[in-house]
């Protein structure tokens, strides 16, 4: 079955690429996969300077989800584009750039930066962090911000593709999908983690330095699955869906929501060689249902009259 | 082709390790032998029984402590929900591992060296002592807190020179940091030492190896999601302050190199 697809300008092999912040660079899973089985992968958020991060603990496991605030630790752009794009450059799959910044200007900065880069296909514009005092949540929440953050990206990109993630922190998601859609976004990228958090009750601490986290994996899914349908329903650019993927038949209920790729995320910690088969596994099980192109399954959901 | 891998192996048996207060609070896993042929001592297996379904997301990561053509096995102490749950796996259940991680233990075969292990960091060194070419300038020393039965020290100590010291109640500890003082002191001069307990612990190690000028390797337990340096979870802070993965920079460091 033929599993290529486009989104807002970035063409991807399958339909499966790997959320950021839960792959690394890629080159971190290169032994336990052929990374080129992977539709995309979207590297480790990416700032200007280098970040340290949020003070430890920063993760903590929870029924059915984990919560992290690792606050986008990175070498900086200056380190990706010297020291690791010319690895990822090697390997025959899209390279998607997440970008975090403080302002659209710095956002814009390094877009320019990025988009300049052979070897980086699509840009993904972080407005959606939860574990980051400045930038991250204040501009994921406010549909203007999320709209002037986007218009920078997109001055600066070329013709570089620009996704922007979304945070499900907000009262309306489709506001938000307007306001990025109105910046310029080529596509959306949902959702980011949900706020939450978990506390120890014999030593009376929270279980994260940082006290609320994001939540993702399995616990998230429904969220999602929701954001996904209300966006795709409500705007005209391409929609990649995430959270909770952990199985093909999770991964199509994302496509028959409406949305045209997926990415995966905590699922790669249940097992680092789980987005490798993903892409064959909805393949096979489209045919199974007798589906015989992505095309004709996307947002075919009946819902009730 | 990398040494590293992930795959499913059958459980060959659960065996419980000595009386302590509840039955199998301590246990060995025997896994299949998933082929490493290179694993080294202090390199750490990431393990995930597939019975967890999506309730538990992580694996968990335990050090190697032997392994042979035939089998991986696992010294485990149960503490948590991880923990609890690998107790109650049976016999031909299928378990995901990835492995082996991370760096290991220095080995100097000809260098006297000095074990310190703490509860169940006992487990490393397991390996360590089977693996080593003159297990007789090893010497383990073992401060722990259940009974002696309740961890591999009779089998280890076959092999090498061992110690241990209980501390059955609070007034106990004073002994047991003078006493690793006094070895690392011990150790100091051309010797090699290598610990790996509880943090307060390993933090005592290091002030004397720092203080004796000892050269002092430690082995840093966090928690972590991954196990292969993508994930930023179990990060340490290094010697300027940096945060660092524990999971692939580690988990062995040399105690003036990291922050405890």
């Amino acid at each position: 079955m033929d599993m290529n697809v486009s989104v807002g300008g970035l063409q991807l092999r399958n339909p499966v690429m790997t959320a950021s912040g839960t792959f690394g660079n890629g080159l971190e899973f290169a032994p336990y996969g052929d990374l080129e089985k992977l539709g995309g992968i979207c590297v480790k958020g990416l700032s200007l300077k280098p970040r340290e991060g949020n003070p430890m603990p920063r993760i903590a496991e929870t029924p059915c989800g984990m919560l992290n605030a690792i606050g986008i630790q990175n070498p900086g752009v200056e380190y990706f584009v010297r020291s690791i794009l010319p690895s990822l450059k090697r390997v025959d799959v899209a390279v998607v750039a997440n970008l975090y910044a403080c302002d659209a200007d710095e956002f814009g900065e390094l877009a320019g930066i990025l988009a300049a880069e052979e070897g980086v296909h699509a840009l993904e514009v972080n407005v959606s962090c939860p574990n980051v005092k400045e930038g991250g949540a204040a501009f994921g929440q406010d549909p203007s911000q999320i709209a002037r953050v986007t218009e920078s990206v997109k001055k600066r990109a070329g013709n570089t593709p620009v996704m922007v993630k979304l945070s499900p922190n907000v009262t309306d998601i489709v506001e938000c999908a307007r306001a990025a859609v109105d910046g310029g976004a080529d596509s959306l990228s949902l959702i980011n983690t949900l706020l939450g958090m978990a506390v120890d009750a014999r030593n009376r601490r929270p279980r994260i330095a940082n006290v609320v986290a994001g939540l993702s994996g399995p616990a998230i899914k429904p969220v999602a699955l929701r954001c996904v349908h209300q966006v795709c329903r409500a705007v005209d650019v391409p929609v990649v869906g995430l959270g909770g993927i952990a199985s093909a038949e999770d991964a199509l209920e994302f496509i028959l929501v409406g949305a045209h790729a997926v990415q995966v995320g905590t699922a790669n910690f249940l097992r680092p060689d789980f987005a490798f088969s993903l892409a064959d596994d909805m393949a096979a099980l489209l045919s199974d249902m007798g589906v015989e192109s992505l095309d004709e399954y996307r947002g075919s959901l009946v819902l009730p009259l | 082709m990398s040494l590293r891998d992930c795959r499913n192996v059958k459980v060959l048996d659960v065996v419980p390790v000595g009386q302590s207060k509840r039955p199998g609070d301590f246990f060995e896993l025997v896994l299949e032998y998933p082929g490493w042929g290179g694993w080294k001592p202090g390199q750490f297996v990431m393990v995930r029984p597939v019975s967890w379904g999506p309730e538990l997301v992580w694996g968990r990561p335990f050090s190697i402590c032997r392994g042979d053509e035939k089998s991986l096995t696992l010294f485990v102490q149960r503490v948590g929900r991880g923990t609890e749950r690998l107790s109650q796996v049976l016999p031909g259940e299928d378990v995901t591992i990835w492995g082996p991680l991370g760096n290991s233990f220095a080995v100097e075969p000809e260098t006297p060296t000095l074990m310190l292990a703490g509860g169940i960091g006992i487990a490393p060194f397991c390996g360590y002592i089977e693996r080593h070419a003159a297990p007789e300038n090893l010497k383990l020393f073992f401060a722990h807190r259940m009974p002696l039965e309740c961890y591999p020290y009779a089998a280890m100590t076959q092999k090498a020179q061992g110690q241990n010291m209980l501390e059955a109640q609070p007034e106990d500890l004073a002994g047991i940091i003078d006493q690793m003082g006094a070895l690392i002191r011990e150790y100091a001069d051309g010797g090699l030492v290598l610990c790996c307990g509880p943090t307060p612990f390993m933090k005592t190690a290091q002030r004397f190896a720092l203080e004796h000028g000892a050269r002092l390797q430690v082995s840093l337990e966090n928690r972590m999601a991954c196990g292969v340096g993508a994930c930023l979870g179990c990060v340490c802070k290094d010697e300027k302050g940096h945060h660092t993965q524990v999971c692939t920079k580690g988990p062995i460091f040399w105690a003036d190199k990291v922050e405890l």
